[in-house]
């Protein structure tokens, strides 16, 4: 299963690989093998080119110098039916699929063979292999009725009908749930099993001990070092990748004199289609504290955060604010404007980072702008103010950016998040809503979210933190309420709870059954 | 019934140009690209296709026969449209320039050229103006098919028309077929609905969206080509295409992106623009031009009502793309 990396051929290895994207060297000279059987697992920080690296395996990129050997023979790989051809199949973190073609024809693509499809054929060879593997995929299912762990059976499958030797997966488990993970890591033994070599990028530490033969260690664009799995721990991979010690312990601080801050009483949405989309929601949100919310994604913390901020239609229910002296003020009904002047505020961190929240095209200047366009005189925007701003939060939360007058999508995810979060703490909210503030980002980057969080938490304000990874929550919050399709399944104390109860939580009512008993009601 | 009949065989004439700019632009936006630049690429077909058998038989001093009129028209119609579609392509795919200012500029190019060149050669044509020969006219006729074109009424309504109109409903099935169930089919949709998985799918984004906008204009072209042959008879009229071409940009969304569809659209359409003559309800006539744009939005209401994804428009088209953008 496992071959002697000393003797046996490498199945990929990369010699000085070079890239730059305009002044920033997002690979400085990178080494690195995987042989057949193996898991090799990248880590690194955001932005420490880890990306950059496989895409340049995968003919996305070309590398400006350097060597890339397959099976001991130097390679050229100029696109990626190079790679396909050379047994190199990518399952990218955001998944390439068509989304209104069926699994079979998004697998197909891009294929030569007959001209004619035969649609028929193609789909029994992939049940087959979906069988071998026990993926348990319809290929005639359309792309868009799936969910997200589905779309990702689709990729793996994609990559393996290609007869892929070598397979690299980019990020695999941020968007599945601990039990879907768990499942994935199941077919990737299987894979590894059956003689393939696999390079799984992430930086989930836990995942890395918990799959991994082999770990290679990037820190800004450099290989670090390559270490065997079974001899190393969190610790020392921490260091590696971050470069110093830092602590792994997620503090928790206590809040004295916690009073309700925000009470949300039998809240009912509705979805364009007519379909609940929250069911009764009750909670407090404490001043002082951080409310975890867990979920499977789409169980209706978009539309909670959406509501609460304004933004989505209540059909039934109260959202009532509380500030210090006790005045209560019901929030159903106000326009956005309105609520953001009490100090509820809001940042959403959507799937494509930049949907909501900030203009990919604009700069940082104006971006922080989009909040006080209404402040200076008259007509006239002040942009000084928020310039001084952006140039503040570039220097406060260490954010990586070529300048404050470069549009945001040139930075890396991290720092666009950075710069979100950072807007909205500046203007000293008293409810603060994050939804996925640490989605994509690395560990060193999570810590000074977490710790700006529990900053505000410590100035007293009530933060809602919408999440993903258990581990965090669980670490993190106060409390943890759990989502389970559009209905609070329950709300648990974090410090005395186990992931294990939390994700019973999430899956307690299953979702077919709950969409329907929503819809009839 | 005979009102009926030469009613449905007018709509069908009139509806068979906008078929072509319809096929055209349909595999045009299939691969990403919003070409409106069809009244142009029309106007290019139509002057082209046009000259090349006038300027044929006035050097020669001949009288061409109708098939070689037909297959010279359709060839030189077919290269023109393309050559618009090809300006097109080269600023907008490789030099990634916005797709609805380039078919702007594309329409008013081509709308300058054939004018243009209409006059040109009609001045210094013998008669004044351009024109072919009465037997190289004959190659645009309505056809006498043996047989089928006797069977009363389905004789009259669908076998007794121009070659013209036979090869759009060919090409109307032909793509259909190309998109639907072939491999080159399949990834041309997966350029238009998203390039990053084109290209990730080893699909060459570049090449298909080349040659499906070059092949889409000089279906295009055919189009303006069936106007100055069919429709004013083989001679050069100043802005005969003016319209059509817009009409047919409307008809792709009325037709939703789908061959078969564009066939029913373009003869409801046709039947539209030559309602005023048959179906007289005392309005004024600039009233009649106006249905077929209001059918265009009771489409768009009614789909987006409906929300059928696969009647969406491709996802990207109208974007341009560049792998390495980031």
């Amino acid at each position: 299963m496992y071959n002697d990396t000393n003797t046996a051929q490498p199945a990929i290895q990369t010699h000085n690989l070079v890239k730059t994207f305009d002044t920033v060297v997002a690979n400085d000279h990178v080494s690195f093998d995987v042989h057949k059987g193996e898991i090799l697992a990248l880590l690194g920080e955001n932005g420490s080119g880890k990306t950059t690296l496989m895409n340049m395996l995968f003919g996305i990129y070309f590398p400006d110098s350097g060597e890339i050997e397959v099976g001991g023979k130097e390679v050229t790989i100029r696109s990626p039916k190079d790679a396909y051809d050379l047994g190199i199949g990518m399952v990218h973190q955001h998944f390439k699929l068509v989304d209104i073609f069926t699994a079979a024809d998004n697998i197909v693509l891009g294929l030569d063979g007959n001209p004619v499809l035969n649609r028929k054929a193609y789909t029994q060879e992939i049940r087959e292999i979906s069988d071998r593997y026990g993926f348990g995929l319809d290929p005639e299912k359309k792309i868009y009725n799936m969910s997200v762990s589905e779309k990702q059976t689709v990729e793996i499958v994609k990559v393996l009908y290609r007869g892929a030797e070598i397979l690299i997966l980019d990020e695999p488990t941020a968007v599945l749930t601990p039990q879907e993970t768990e499942r994935l890591f199941v077919t990737l033994r299987n894979m590894r099993a059956d003689g393939k070599a696999i390079v799984i990028i992430t930086h989930k530490l836990h995942e890395v001990l918990a799959v991994s033969d082999r770990v290679h260690i990037m820190r800004k664009g450099k290989s670090i070092a390559t270490v065997n799995t079974s001899e190393t721990n969190q610790k020392e991979l921490t260091e590696m990748m971050v470069g110093r010690s830092i602590d792994l312990k997620i503090d928790r601080p206590v809040c004295e004199g916690q009073c309700d801050r925000l009470k949300v009483e039998g809240l009912n949405c509705l979805t364009p289609d007519g379909v609940k989309a929250l069911q009764d929601v009750c909670f407090n949100l404490k001043a002082g504290e951080i409310l975890g919310v867990a979920g499977i994604a789409g169980s209706g913390q978009k539309e909670l955060c959406e509501a609460l901020a304004g933004l989505y239609p209540v059909a039934s229910g109260q959202i009532t604010f509380c500030d210090e002296s006790g005045q209560e003020t019901a929030l159903v009904g106000k326009a956005p404007k309105e609520i953001r002047a009490l100090g509820v505020n809001m940042a959403f961190v959507p799937e494509d980072r930049l949907g909501m929240g900030l203009v990919a095209n604009m700069d940082m200047t104006d971006n922080v702008m989009l909040r006080y366009y209404d402040k200076g005189k008259g007509p006239f925007c002040d942009r000084k103010s928020s310039r001084a701003l952006a140039e503040g939060l570039i220097e406060q939360l260490a954010i990586v950016t070529p300048g404050v007058s470069k549009p945001v999508r040139r930075m890396s995810g991290g720092n666009v998040q950075k710069v979100l979060l950072g807007r909205e703490i500046s203007s000293a909210p008293r409810v603060l809503i994050v939804a996925y503030p640490v989605r994509g980002l690395d560990i060193n980057s999570s810590y000074t979210i977490y710790d700006l969080l529990n900053q505000q938490k410590q100035k007293g304000v009530a933060v809602l933190f919408i999440g993903e990874d258990l581990d965090v929550l669980l670490e993190l919050a106060d409390r943890i309420m759990v989502l389970c399709g559009g209905q609070v399944s329950g709300i648990v104390d974090a410090a005395t709870t186990n992931k294990e109860a939390v994700g019973l939580l999430m899956t307690q009512f299953s979702t077919g059954e709950t969409r329907e008993e929503v819809s009839a009601g | 019934m005979d009102t009926f009949i030469n009613f449905f065989n007018a709509a069908v004439l009139a509806g068979t140009p906008l078929l072509f700019g319809t096929l055209g632009e349909i595999l045009t936006e299939k691969s990403g690209n919003l070409n409106l630049g069809v009244e142009g690429m029309m106007f290019m077909g139509a002057l082209s296709g046009l000259a090349a058998v006038f300027l044929l038989e006035v050097g020669l001093g001949v009288e061409m026969s109708g098939i070689m009129a037909v297959l010279l028209a359709i060839i030189f119609a077919f290269l023109a449209g393309a050559f618009g579609a090809f300006l097109y392509s080269v600023l907008v795919v490789s030099l990634r320039t916005q797709q609805n200012v380039t078919g702007l500029a594309l329409t008013i190019f081509g709308i300058g050229f054939g004018n243009f060149f209409g006059e040109f050669f009609g001045r210094n044509s013998p008669v004044g103006f351009v024109t072919i020969s009465l037997s190289a006219r004959q190659g645009f006729a309505n056809l006498n098919i043996p047989l089928l074109s006797d069977i009363p009424i389905l004789g009259p309504m669908l076998f007794n028309y121009n070659i013209l109109v036979y090869l759009a409903v060919a090409l109307a099935v032909g793509l259909a077929f190309f998109l639907n169930r072939t491999r080159w089919g399949l990834n041309l949709r997966a350029v238009g609905e998203s390039p990053a998985t084109a290209d990730a799918a080893s699909i060459n984004v570049t090449r298909y969206k080349y040659l499906a906008t070059c092949i889409g204009g000089g279906i295009c072209g055919l189009g303006g080509m069936y106007i100055s042959m069919v429709t004013t008879s083989g001679v050069w009229v100043h802005n005969s295409v003016q319209g059509f071409g817009w009409i047919a940009v409307a008809l792709v969304i009325f037709a939703t992106w789908s061959p078969s569809r564009a066939f029913i659209g373009a003869l409801v359409f046709g039947g539209f623009t030559v309602m005023r003559f048959y179906l007289p309800l005392g309005i004024p006539m600039q009233i009649y031009d106006k249905f077929p744009y209001l059918a265009t939005i009771l489409v768009l209401i009614v789909t987006s009502i409906r929300q059928i994804k696969e009647h969406s428009p491709p996802a990207h088209v109208g974007v341009n793309y560049f792998r390495e953008e980031r």
